[in-house]
Parts: structure tokens; C-alpha cells; sequence
């Protein structure tokens, strides 16, 4: 950079300087811009958060959370989630060390965790359907499946993005776009862990005793 | 401004093993402990399990933060988490308004269905 | 078949064109006319592929800006069109006579007039000043991202389509502009009308969030060397605020109107009157958006009324830090007040006077800076020029506006005068006495800049009487209606002795019209007289920011070396120290490549949208898998820009350099 060390020479202006004489690049704001989607999107988790949070005791004669949520299965899906957080974190540090091969093995390992995710939250909400404890049943229900859908429809996001940076690694390696966008990726999916942490803990086990 | 200042080659945080590790391991204790106490009934009081789990989410929130998402007060100048406190006031100001200003609501103008609840409760 | 034509057409059939309104048909044929002669008109001169190449596929954050007022001015005929059909009806519509206007259509009118003049008319107005200006202001060549910028403007232009595509196949929202349940759920509202609603601005929000991103990080990142945060200039301030805000209150809009499709596309439980649907929380979430959403469009023109200001008083602005930290506050309690849209619902005292006083609050930062603008022009040596005329306007108008707002802040009050006209004269009041004022002023200020030649002053000085006294001639009633306890979006009226004070709001509205009418005329003789109006200088106000040291127009790459910022009135300071232009060493300059991406992500946005509202299941299907396709075939394009020759960057600096320096000579020679 050029420009760092120009200080204003107070009281003589012949001193200003006021051009930028050398190239002057802006620093790129990708990794805070993407920062800063993520807050947006976390306020849409909010919204739909107070949303179960007004309408969760609105059983209107259904079924509530504890009659429901399997909790295993919840803890199993969690533990999904957990090992595809560390898995990511792995293949961020492969990245460090320009290793290209480690990198894209890890972030399918990470796929593959995310799609077991989905797969056991699609079982689950089938299985609930079938009961007749779909979307349609009370309010209560309603704001389940739009909370955790929106989530699950993230990690659907994250997994169809995560398929289209492995095609993008393989054919143009470790660039700096691409390590741009495998942090941004990282963000994304580490925020969808801290929405799950919430999701787990107010709907499934705090449901689960009421 | 300092952001314009230190500018490195590598952008985005660096991350180590033993910081992926801990962050790991902290995350799979945070997670369990909430799920014994709700599935093996551990504490009798329903309030207190509440408050308990609430705890540990927060904790585990607060892990997830540092060591995987490796927030901390100088990366984008601060602004990183700057916009974070920011948000997460707003969140607070969503959720506790909503609750607080819905139950009134539910309390005054629809008090059949305040009944029904504490009913099924 | 029928299965197969259910697929592809949804419920849209021939019957979805409304033949049997002649009013319809007639703005029908009329905007068809207009279209086509438009359409001919540029194919004749030729100008599709100047269009296309310089304008529509365009990332230069100047030539959105642009485009995003003239969306905005487009809209604004619209809007105003239904406003003035609302004025004719609601004049005639006593006792006997029922009005021109069928209730059904009525209700559409006001729907739509409410959507479009914020969502279409207001947001881009002040997201394209903001787009023209703050990269200037803060000595960069571009915003961080400038493909997202263009895509956010062809979101926005595509939600703006789907609404004006409503006049014509099938029909709008009949429920008030922020579509409250239970009436606009699928039991009350079956038609596409709420439809329509929902996916226009879902499309539109999604380019109002990205731009939001993308000027935070422009601001925040972006600024010259040496321009810390308090020596950024007000406008720019004021448009960061905005942006955190669009940021923080748009994703609860996307979500509010997620829950509200999900009731009416798969018959959900969120907002319905039973299975423990709950329609209030869709009120309190919508406001939770709603309120920020007020600050989001006048922040920006505080911005500009500051900036005009100093300007045209010669003088520094009274009072920056205090301005900066009256900006903020507002921008966080902002989100401490949405309860006072609803006050009669039910909340009780408690929660209502909580809401309540946080309301009077908030009035207090908007005060102080009315006091900044005082002390600015105090002993200022002031041009009474247009600009200047519209930011008096504004001052008393808002003024007013602001004062009753602090009225209906009172809840015991607010009981009486919820949802009269006593309310709608008083956000008109602030509306159009803060943003539309402020565009105006805006417009003239920065026309110059982008145009190269000045506005005429005397089209402008009579678009501004106009607009002034037709603002208090329509509104002004309403304020006394509503004291009479006449209660808004009503077709008909018996009492009879009402109706000189709706006949008082037409004049108004008509005065209005002619305001409007009056700046069209201002801008084509303008452009008539450009050789005697034209501005060499790039200066033309003496202003103090930096977007007056370029050419005007800018070049596309805004500045040939990044300025060095040592004062808040970066161009002031740089003039009081002989600063001189170089005229060598330049450098080859890194600018972004043009693409047809933005566009063409957003048309096949509007058309998943279409889809969705007419159930065409199938197309939905299709479109929805296109979109998916362009956005990832745009991820694989990498090579998004390249160099401005610096040979070619010469040129340009000395063609600004020769024309402004003859004339400064022919000036003093003169």
C-alpha cells in the first residue's frame, strides 16, 4: 500500500498532499460484505424465531412438541451437523497449507454430512406428515416447519454452493477467488450450526418437556 | 483507518488445528449435557432445566463465534463485530418485544384462547 | 390436456384481462400507445445497443444511480395517476352519486398508489441518489460490488413490472398497502391480487437487501485515504444509516411475507382465525420492517438537505458531530417505536406508553438537526437558488408533519385518530414534505453533475410553488377531516358537508399534478438550452465535497488518482490550498467489465414470480431451475475487469482540463 503514511502538516499548506500519487487499490470487501449478509439472513432466523416463539402454544387441538419430537433422532441430526462443522474446519486448514486435493476431500466429507442431515430431517418430516402432524395442523405447526425447513432449505443452499466450488477448485485450483469464496462458504455454514443450536434447543428440547 | 492499513497477501482469518479441536470438542460437551438433562429428566423443576439449557446454548453460541467462526474485536477494522453486537440487539429487540408485546395482546384481546392455554399447560 | 394446460396456465385465462373496465382498457391502450411510440422512437434514432451496451448492462455506479430515478419519476406518474383518480372519486362519491370508480377497483387504486410511491417510487429515488453520489463523495471509482449493484437495480425494476403487469392481467391487492391479514388470506383474498403483492416486493427486496450490503461495505471500506469516519460528509453518513438499516429491517419484511405465502400457498396457520393462527403478529412483525423503513427513506435526505445547505450558505455545516450522532440514534431507536402503528390494537397501557414515550423520543435527534440547518444559514451568505427554495419548503412542511406525528405519538390521542385522514394528511405531510421535497432539491443540486448542464430555474421555481401550495391545499383538509372522525380508503360518503373539503384536496392534487407536469417541462427545456446552461467548471455551486473536483459528467473511472482527504470539506480545503490538476503520471486505471448477468437474472426472477402468482406450477418449476443455472453459470466467470489505458485516462484529463480553463478565461475576459 502507498498511502499509509501521509499525516496532514498542520498550519503549512504547501505540504498537502492531495493526490494519491501510486496505483490505489481499495481492499476488497467480500469477506465483510458476505459478514454482513449473514446478520441479514440471521434476522430473518428472528423473525421466524419470535414468529414459533408467539405460536408455539397454539396446539389447536393437535398434537404439541412433546407428543412429536423424536429426540434421539434430533441428537443423532445434531451430531451431523457438529461433524460437518469440524470436517469444513479441516478443509479450511488444508487450504492454508495450498493443498487443493485435501481441501476438496474435506468439503465432500462435509457434503456428505450436510445431505445425511437433510435426508434424516426429510425422514422426520415425512414421518410427521404421515401422522398427521403436517404444516397445516395448527398454528404451532406451522411455525415448526417454516423454522426449521428455512434452516434445512439453508443447508440445501449451502450444499448445492458447496457442489459448484468443488467443480470450481478442480478446475481452477486454489486461487485467491476461489479461497474468497471457501471462507465465505465457512461463514455460511458455521452460521447454519449456530441457527441449529438454537433451533435444537427452543423448539426440539424445550418443546420436547412442555 | 486501520483497515486500509495492514493489508496481507491471505485474507480472511487464519486458522489452526488445536483452535478447530477445542472449538470440536467444547461444542460436543455443550450439546450433550442439553440433551441428557431433557431426555433423562434429570432436573426435577421445568423452569430451571429452561433456564440450564438456555445457559448452555448461549455457551455453545458463543464457542461456535470464536473458534469457528473466529470473530473477534479487529478483524474488518472491528466492523465484523461491530455489525454482530448491532445484530444481535436488534434480535433481542425482535424477540423480547414480540413475546412481550404478543402476550398483552393475547392477554386483552383474546382471552378465550389465554385460557385454553394455561389450560393445556 | 386440461391437467397439461392447468400446468402450464395456472388459473390464467383470457378472463384474467380486465375487458370489462373501460377504465381500465383506456390506461390500457394509452400505455400501449405510449410504449409503442417509445419503442419506435428508439429504434428509429437507433439507440437499443447505446442503450444496452451503456446503460442496461451497465456496472458504473453512476449510470445505475441514474436509472434508478428514472424508475422512480416513471413510477411517480403512475402513482400519482392513482392518487388523482382517488381525489376525482372521492370528491364526487356523496350521497347519491357513487363515484366513477367501482369499490372493488377503488380499493386496488389505494392499495397500489400506497406500494408503489414507497416501494418504487421513494426506495429507488433515494438509492439512486445515494448510488450517484456516495462513491463520489468518498473519493472511489466504483461501489465493492459492482455487479450486485446492477443486479439489485434490475430486481428492483422487475418488482416494479410485476405491479404494473397487474393493471393488465388479473388484478392488485384491494387491502391496503401493507396487506394485512386475515383479509389478504386465502379465504378472503383468493385472487391474484395479494399475489402479485407479495411476489413484487419479495423481488424488489431482494435488490433493496443487496444494495444495502453493498453500500456499507462501500462506505465502510472504500473511502479515500485519510477520510475518517468523522470527516465523512453528512450525505454519506446519513446514507451508511440507511443502508444498516436497509440491512437490519428488510430480512423481517422477506420473512413477514414468507409466512404470509406459506398461509395462502399451503394453506398454513400463521395469521388465520383458527387453528391457532394469530392475524396480530403479522401486524407487529410487518411493523417491525415498517418503522425502520420510514427512516430508511428520510435519512438519506437529511443527508441531502445538509449538504445543500452548506452549500448554498457558503458555510461549513453548523453542528457535523452533533448531526452524525442525531443520525445514529435515530437509526437505533428506530427500531424501539413500531408499536405506534398499532396502538388501538390492544396492547394495554403498559406496552403502549412504553412505545409511546420512545416515540416522543425519537422527534428529539430530528429537532436538533432541524436547528443544525438554522444555525448553518445564520449569518450564511445565501443563494435563494432552487434548491434552496425546496429545502425551506422542506423545513417548514416536515416541521409540521413532525409535529403532528408527536401528536398521534400520544396513545389516549391516537384512539381518536387512528386511521383517519387525520393520519394520512400526516404522513403525506412528512413524505412529501421530506423525501419527495428532498429528491427535488436533490435533482436540481446534482443535476449539473451528472447531466453537464444546469437545470432551467424558472420551470423549477414553478414546479416547486406548485408542489408547495398543492401540498397544502390537498392535504390541509384531511387534517381537518380527520378531526371530524372521517376514517381513510372510503369509496363513499352521505354527509354532505364534507365534500367542499374533498373538492379543496382535488384542487391540491391537481395543483400537484401541474408541479409535476411543470418539472417535466424543466427538464426538456433544460435540455433545449444546455449550450447557455452548461457547467465546464465541474463546480458549479462552489461546492465543499469531493464529487465537485471531477468533470461533470465524471469520467466513467470518477477519479484518475485517489484524493488524499485531510478535512470534512474534502473540496473546499483542497480549493482554499491551490490545489492543482495534474496533467501527467497517470496510471492505467482497474475498472469493472459490463454484463448482461443482472439483467437476466431478474428477468427470470419476474418471471418465477408470474409463475408463482398465477400457479403456473410447471413454468414456476422451469424458471425457478433457470434462475439457478444463471446465478451458478455466473459464479463461473471469473474475468470481471480489466484496465482503462492510461494514455486514455490522459486524454480525458486534458480534454476536462482545456474546456475549463477557456472558459474560465472567457469568463474573466468577459
Amino acid at each position: 500500500m502507498s498511502h499509509s503514511t501521509a499525516t496532514p502538516a498542520a498550519g503549512n499548506p504547501e505540504k498537502f498532499e492531495f493526490l494519491v500519487t501510486g496505483d490505489h487499490h481499495a481492499p476488497n470487501g467480500t469477506l465483510l460484505g458476505f459478514w454482513l449478509y449473514l446478520m441479514s439472513d440471521c434476522l430473518v432466523f428472528a423473525a421466524l424465531f419470535a414468529t414459533y416463539g408467539v405460536l408455539s402454544q397454539n396446539y389447536a387441538g393437535g398434537p404439541s412438541g412433546a407428543d412429536l419430537f423424536d429426540l434421539p433422532l434430533v441428537a443423532l441430526n445434531t451430531a451431523f451437523l457438529l461433524f460437518s462443522s469440524i470436517t469444513y474446519g479441516f478443509a479450511m486448514l488444508q487450504m492454508q497449507q495450498k493443498k487443493l486435493q485435501g481441501t476438496m476431500f474435506w468439503l465432500a466429507i462435509t457434503g456428505l454430512f450436510g445431505l445425511a442431515f437433510l435426508g434424516l430431517e426429510l425422514y422426520e418430516f415425512y414421518h410427521l406428515i404421515h401422522q398427521g402432524a403436517g404444516p397445516q395442523r395448527s398454528a404451532f405447526l406451522s411455525s415448526f416447519f417454516t423454522l426449521v425447513g428455512t434452516h434445512g432449505l439453508h443447508v440445501t443452499f449451502g450444499i448445492i454452493w458447496l457442489v459448484t466450488l468443488l467443480v470450481q477448485l478442480r478446475k481452477y485450483g486454489l486461487t485467491t477467488a476461489n479461497r474468497r469464496r471457501l471462507f465465505c462458504l465457512s461463514m455460511f455454514w458455521h452460521f447454519l450450526d449456530v441457527v441449529w443450536i438454537g433451533v435444537f434447543t427452543i423448539v426440539y428440547l424445550m418443546g420436547s418437556m412442555s | 483507518m486501520s483497515d486500509h492499513d495492514h493489508h496481507h497477501e491471505e485474507e480472511g482469518p487464519h486458522s489452526t488445528f488445536s483452535g478447530y479441536m477445542i472449538g470440536f470438542m467444547a461444542s460436543v460437551i455443550l450439546t450433550a449435557i442439553p440433551f441428557w438433562l431433557v431426555m433423562g429428566d434429570v432436573l426435577s423443576s421445568r423452569n430451571a432445566t429452561v433456564v440450564v439449557i438456555l445457559g448452555f446454548a448461549l455457551v455453545q453460541i458463543l464457542v461456535h463465534m470464536i473458534y469457528f467462526l473466529h470473530m473477534n474485536f479487529h478483524s474488518e477494522g472491528g466492523w465484523n463485530m461491530l455489525s454482530l453486537i448491532f445484530t444481535v440487539v436488534l434480535l433481542f429487540i425482535t424477540l423480547a418485544g414480540s413475546l412481550w408485546v404478543m402476550y398483552h395482546m393475547n392477554v386483552n384481546m383474546m382471552p378465550s384462547m389465554m385460557t385454553e392455554i394455561s389450560d393445556s399447560a | 390436456m386440461s391437467e397439461l394446460s392447468t400446468l402450464i396456465f395456472g388459473r390464467l385465462t383470457w378472463d384474467a384481462i380486465p375487458l370489462h373496465d373501460p377504465i381500465l382498457i383506456a390506461t390500457f391502450a394509452v400505455v400501449a400507445l405510449g410504449g409503442a411510440a417509445l419503442l419506435a422512437v428508439l429504434t428509429y434514432y437507433k439507440v437499443w445497443g447505446y442503450l444496452w451496451s451503456e446503460w442496461f448492462t451497465s456496472i458504473d455506479h453512476k449510470r445505475i444511480g441514474v436509472m434508478y430515478i428514472v424508475l422512480g419519476l416513471i413510477m411517480l406518474l403512475r402513482g400519482f395517476a392513482d392518487a388523482i383518480m382517488m381525489r376525482i372519486h372521492q370528491a364526487i362519491a356523496f350521497g347519491d352519486a357513487t363515484g366513477y370508480l367501482p369499490p372493488d377497483h377503488y380499493d386496488q387504486i389505494f392499495t397500489a398508489h400506497g406500494v408503489i410511491m414507497i416501494f418504487f417510487v421513494a426506495m429507488p429515488f433515494v438509492v439512486g441518489l445515494m448510488n450517484y453520489i456516495v462513491p463520489l463523495q468518498i473519493g472511489a471509482r466504483d461501489v465493492a460490488f459492482p455487479f450486485l449493484n446492477n443486479l439489485s437495480f434490475w430486481m428492483t425494476a422487475a418488482g416494479a413490472g410485476l405491479v404494473m403487469v397487474s393493471l393488465f392481467i388479473g388484478e392488485f391487492a384491494k387491502s391496503g398497502w401493507l396487506a394485512y391479514p386475515p383479509l389478504t388470506g386465502i379465504m378472503q383474498s383468493p385472487g391474484v391480487g395479494v399475489d402479485y403483492y407479495i411476489w413484487s416486493l419479495q423481488i424488489a427486496g431482494v435488490g433493496t437487501l443487496l444494495s444495502g450490503v453493498n453500500f456499507v461495505v462501500t462506505i465502510v471500506k472504500m473511502r479515500a485515504p485519510g477520510m475518517n469516519m468523522m470527516k465523512m460528509p453528512v450525505f454519506t453518513w446519513t446514507a451508511l444509516c440507511t443502508n444498516i438499516l436497509i440491512v437490519a429491517a428488510f430480512p423481517v419484511l422477506t420473512a413477514v411475507l414468507v409466512l404470509l405465502s406459506l398461509d395462502r400457498y399451503m394453506d398454513m396457520n400463521f395469521f388465520t382465525n383458527d387453528l391457532g393462527g394469530n392475524a396480530m403478529m403479522y401486524v407487529n412483525l410487518i411493523w417491525i420492517w415498517g418503522h425502520p423503513e420510514v427512516y430508511i427513506l428520510i435519512l438519506p435526505i437529511f443527508g441531502v438537505f445538509s449538504e445543500i445547505v452548506s452549500t448554498y450558505s457558503g458555510k461549513r455545516l453548523f453542528g457535523y458531530s452533533s448531526m452524525v450522532y442525531a443520525t445514529l440514534v435515530i437509526t437505533i431507536l428506530s427500531y424501539l417505536v413500531w408499536l405506534h402503528h398499532f396502538f388501538t390494537m390492544g396492547s394495554g397501557a403498559t406496552v403502549n406508553s412504553f412505545f409511546g414515550i420512545t416515540t416522543m423520543i425519537i422527534s428529539i435527534p430530528t429537532g436538533a438537526k432541524i436547528f443544525n440547518w438554522l444555525f448553518t444559514m445564520y449569518r450564511g451568505r445565501i443563494q435563494m437558488d432552487v434548491p434552496m427554495m425546496w429545502t425551506l419548503g422542506f423545513m417548514v412542511t416536515f416541521v409540521i408533519g413532525g409535529m403532528t406525528g408527536v401528536l398521534l405519538a400520544v396513545p389516549p390521542a391516537d384512539f381518536v385518530l387512528h386511521n383517519s385522514l387525520f393520519l394520512i394528511a400526516h404522513f403525506h405531510n412528512v413524505i412529501i414534505g421530506g423525501v419527495v421535497f428532498g429528491t427535488f432539491a436533490a435533482i436540481t443540486y446534482w443535476y449539473p453533475k451528472v447531466t453537464g448542464y444546469k437545470l432551467d430555474p424558472f420551470w423549477g421555481k414553478a414546479s416547486f410553488w406548485c408542489w408547495l401550495i398543492g401540498f397544502y391545499l390537498a392535504f390541509m383538509p384531511l387534517y381537518l377531516l380527520g378531526f371530524m372522525g372521517v376514517t381513510r380508503r372510503m369509496s363513499h360518503f352521505d354527509d354532505p358537508s364534507l365534500q367542499i373539503w374533498f373538492q379543496v384536496a382535488l384542487g391540491g392534487a391537481v395543483l400537484i399534478g401541474l408541479g409535476i407536469a411543470c418539472f417535466l417541462i424543466q427538464l426538456y427545456v433544460s435540455y433545449k438550452k444546455r449550450g447557455s446552461l452548461r457547467d465546464t467548471s465541474g463546480d458549479p455551486w462552489n461546492g465543499r465535497t469531493l464529487e465537485w473536483s471531477t468533470s461533470s459528467p465524471p469520467p466513467q473511472y470518477n477519479f484518475a488518482f485517489t484524493p488524499r482527504v485531510y478535512d470534512l470539506d474534502a473540496w473546499w480545503h483542497m480549493k482554499a490550498n491551490n490545489f492543482k490538476r495534474p496533467t501527467s503520471g497517470f496510471l492505467p486505471v482497474h475498472m469493472p467489465k459490463n454484463t448482461a448477468a443482472g439483467m437476466m437474472i431478474s428477468g427470470i426472477s419476474a418471471v418465477v414470480g408470474f409463475a408463482l402468482i398465477w400457479h403456473m406450477w410447471l413454468v414456476a418449476g422451469l424458471s425457478f431451475a433457470a434462475l439457478l443455472v444463471a446465478i451458478i453459470t455466473h459464479t463461473f466467470n471469473y474475468k470481471r475487469d480489466y484496465y482503462i489505458p492510461a494514455d486514455e485516462v490522459e486524454r480525458t484529463e486534458a480534454e476536462f482540463d482545456r474546456v475549463r480553463l477557456a472558459n474560465q478565461q472567457s469568463e474573466v475576459v468577459a
